[in-house]
């Protein structure tokens, strides 16, 4: 009996082991982060002079009563909700729809589209970039609110996903409802679609954080500060690093971003984990 | 995800239970209403964009007009341009410093973490919550720990009395500092696609082998690791595809520099496209960008498929 005795002994000073090396790891995960916040409750002259000033008080709410008073945060944060909210709606509207249609309809041609949509996903953004640049600045879309929603609609990962959903709902629900010659759209909008609301989460919690988040297209459609979006208009104060600000006020920034997106991710990890990695996986 | 993949794809009522279920999948032109919106947008806002990208890389173009055909002049001018040629390989560096540190270290915190304690589920949180953060705080973050003087890496090895590296300036680690800030950054994604992979082994076969006496890395060596494979493989082109499109920690962090040290393609794209406005040669450099992940998105296709055949 001692031999196993022995093993779990092993076994538990291995998981302490472990557990340490993941607990320091974690330490690298997280010091940045109290860094910048530490940073953004200190004046800028005192950190100027020491660093190591952080660690004690005095601190102060100071870089962040800036932040809130004179930039144009604001007018960032709103542009980046309607762009997101707008992106986000207009998603789960478009792609409930196709995915209701590929999944439960026939018309002519289905299987051939479906499959295009699908070769969609393997286009990255930078393929069609320029191009759609150029069109937008035809269509002079260029620093409005529908040239910073419009291209993220014809991403195809939605319909994908919607089609998959409604494909794994039974069968029997709504073709009683079609044998009564019950119209496609009021099965779509009555049977089904409250079925899916799951999905619906996932894939608008994914679309908004996406969107939110996206810096690319932004940085190239909206040029001028009052459409910038939070993302953009962020990276265009980080320039002057050090200089004019304080780095105290760009931390303040950063937390003052960075904050809710953290609370929003601690509320709905779960759909924002199922969606990222549905959607890596494909 | 992959196994719904194999679900039969149209409906096929068996034969003679119900005749109407003829009818009502029939193809009808009505039903393509409801992919119509969509397809609106995919076809004016991704497929032509595709190829007038492809019509415009031809071409000598400026901002409105698709100018001159100049057949494969601009690739010809890729590929004497030193800058293009230089970001090409910093692309491929970056994958390198960063792909299997993301899939090693993902794998390594999945197995630690894989268990049903309340720790594991607080570290999990920590683990993937640098993912849902902008590029923008990322490189904010980043950039104030690698600063010198007021930096937390000065200021550490301040304490001990020495100078701290210069991530950022020196030619020969600045693109290792962005690597660091991007494994920070994506390391909660394969940590995650490790996970739901672990769940996924029987649980029989561990207890099996807890009977037989075997050693934890006798478990780890000849159950755990050729259960996941297939994840691994997956992780890791994965992993390719997106840092292959590296752009917002270069650009923020270094602007690409010093000397083009550390500008990845999609910057050269950017520069090229959208600060000099030669969108022909920009649209070029980003076909080559799509042939490179194409190849990549063909193995993660391949690799998706023969794991649903298996199931």
């Amino acid at each position: 009996m001692s031999a196993p005795a022995v093993s779990i002994k092993g076994r538990a000073f291995g998981d302490h082991l472990l557990l340490a090396l993941v607990i320091l790891l974690s330490i690298v995960m997280i010091a940045p982060v109290l860094w910048v916040i530490g940073l953004s409750l200190k004046d800028n002259a005192e950190l100027m002079a020491d660093p190591n000033s952080v660690f004690h008080a005095p601190y102060t709410l100071k870089n962040y009563i800036n932040t809130v008073g004179t930039s144009s945060v604001f007018i960032w944060v709103r542009n980046s909700i309607i762009v997101s909210g707008g992106l986000t709606l207009g998603t789960l509207i478009l792609s409930s729809l196709a995915g209701y249609g590929f999944a439960r309809l026939n018309f002519p041609g289905r299987d051939v589209l479906f499959v295009i949509v699908l070769f969609g996903l393997a286009v990255p953004e930078q393929a069609v970039l320029v191009a759609r640049h150029q069109i937008f600045s035809v269509l002079k879309f260029h620093n409005t609110y529908q040239g910073l929603i419009l291209p993220g609609l014809s991403a195809p990962f939605g319909v994908f996903l919607m089609t998959q959903y409604f494909k794994a709902i039974p069968k029997e629900l709504d073709e009683a409802a079609m044998l009564d010659n019950a119209g496609r759209f009021r099965i779509f909008w009555k049977v089904l679609l409250p079925l899916t609301l799951p999905a619906q989460a996932t894939l608008g919690i994914f679309t908004f954080l996406g969107a939110w988040n996206d810096y690319f297209w932004p940085l190239i459609s909206a040029t001028k500060k009052d459409m910038f979006t939070l993302t953009v208009g962020m990276a265009s104060t980080q320039t002057n690093f050090a200089q004019s600000e304080g780095i105290g006020f760009l931390m303040a920034q950063a937390v003052f971003a960075g904050a809710p997106i953290l609370i929003f991710y601690l509320f709905f990890q779960k759909y924002i984990v199922t969606a990222v990695s549905g959607a890596a996986v494909k | 995800m992959a196994d719904r993949l194999t679900m039969p794809q149209t409906a096929m009522p068996a034969a003679g239970v119900r005749t109407p279920s003829a009818d009502i999948y029939a193809p009808q032109w009505r039903n393509f209403m409801f992919v119509a919106p969509f397809l609106f947008f995919f076809t004016t806002l991704l497929v032509f964009p595709l190829l007038w990208g492809m019509w415009l890389s031809f071409h000598k173009a400026d901002t409105f007009s698709s100018g001159n055909f100049i057949g494969l002049g601009n690739y010809v001018r890729l590929f004497h341009d030193k800058v293009f040629l230089q970001s090409v390989w910093n692309t491929f560096y970056f994958v390198l410093l960063t792909v299997p540190t993301l899939a090693l270290l993902g794998l390594f915190l999945a197995l630690c973490l894989n268990r049903r304690t309340r720790t594991a589920a607080v570290l999990r949180t920590l683990f993937f919550s640098s993912s849902v953060l902008s590029v923008t705080i990322v490189t904010l973050i980043w950039r104030i720990v690698f600063i010198p003087n007021v930096g937390l890496l000065s200021t550490i090895y301040g304490w001990f009395g020495a100078t701290a590296p210069a991530f950022i300036s020196d030619p020969s680690l600045a693109m290792i500092g962005i690597a660091i800030a991007t494994i920070w950054w994506c390391i909660g994604l394969p940590m995650m696609l490790f996970l739901s992979a672990l769940q996924q082994i029987p649980q029989d076969i561990y207890e099996a082998a807890a009977l037989d006496n075997a050693s934890r890395w006798q478990t780890l060596r000849s159950i755990t690791l050729p259960s996941i494979k297939r994840t691994f493989i997956l992780v890791v082109i994965i992993q390719i595809v997106l840092q292959f499109q590296l752009f917002g920690q270069a650009w923020l962090m270094t602007r690409g520099g010093p000397n083009n040290l550390t500008k990845p393609i999609v910057l050269y794209i950017y520069d090229t496209a959208f600060r000099r406005w030669d969108l022909g040669l920009g649209a070029a450099a980003s076909e080559i960008l799509f042939i490179l992940i194409l190849i990549a998105a063909m193995a993660q296709y391949l690799v998706t498929r023969s794991r649903g055949d298996q199931t």
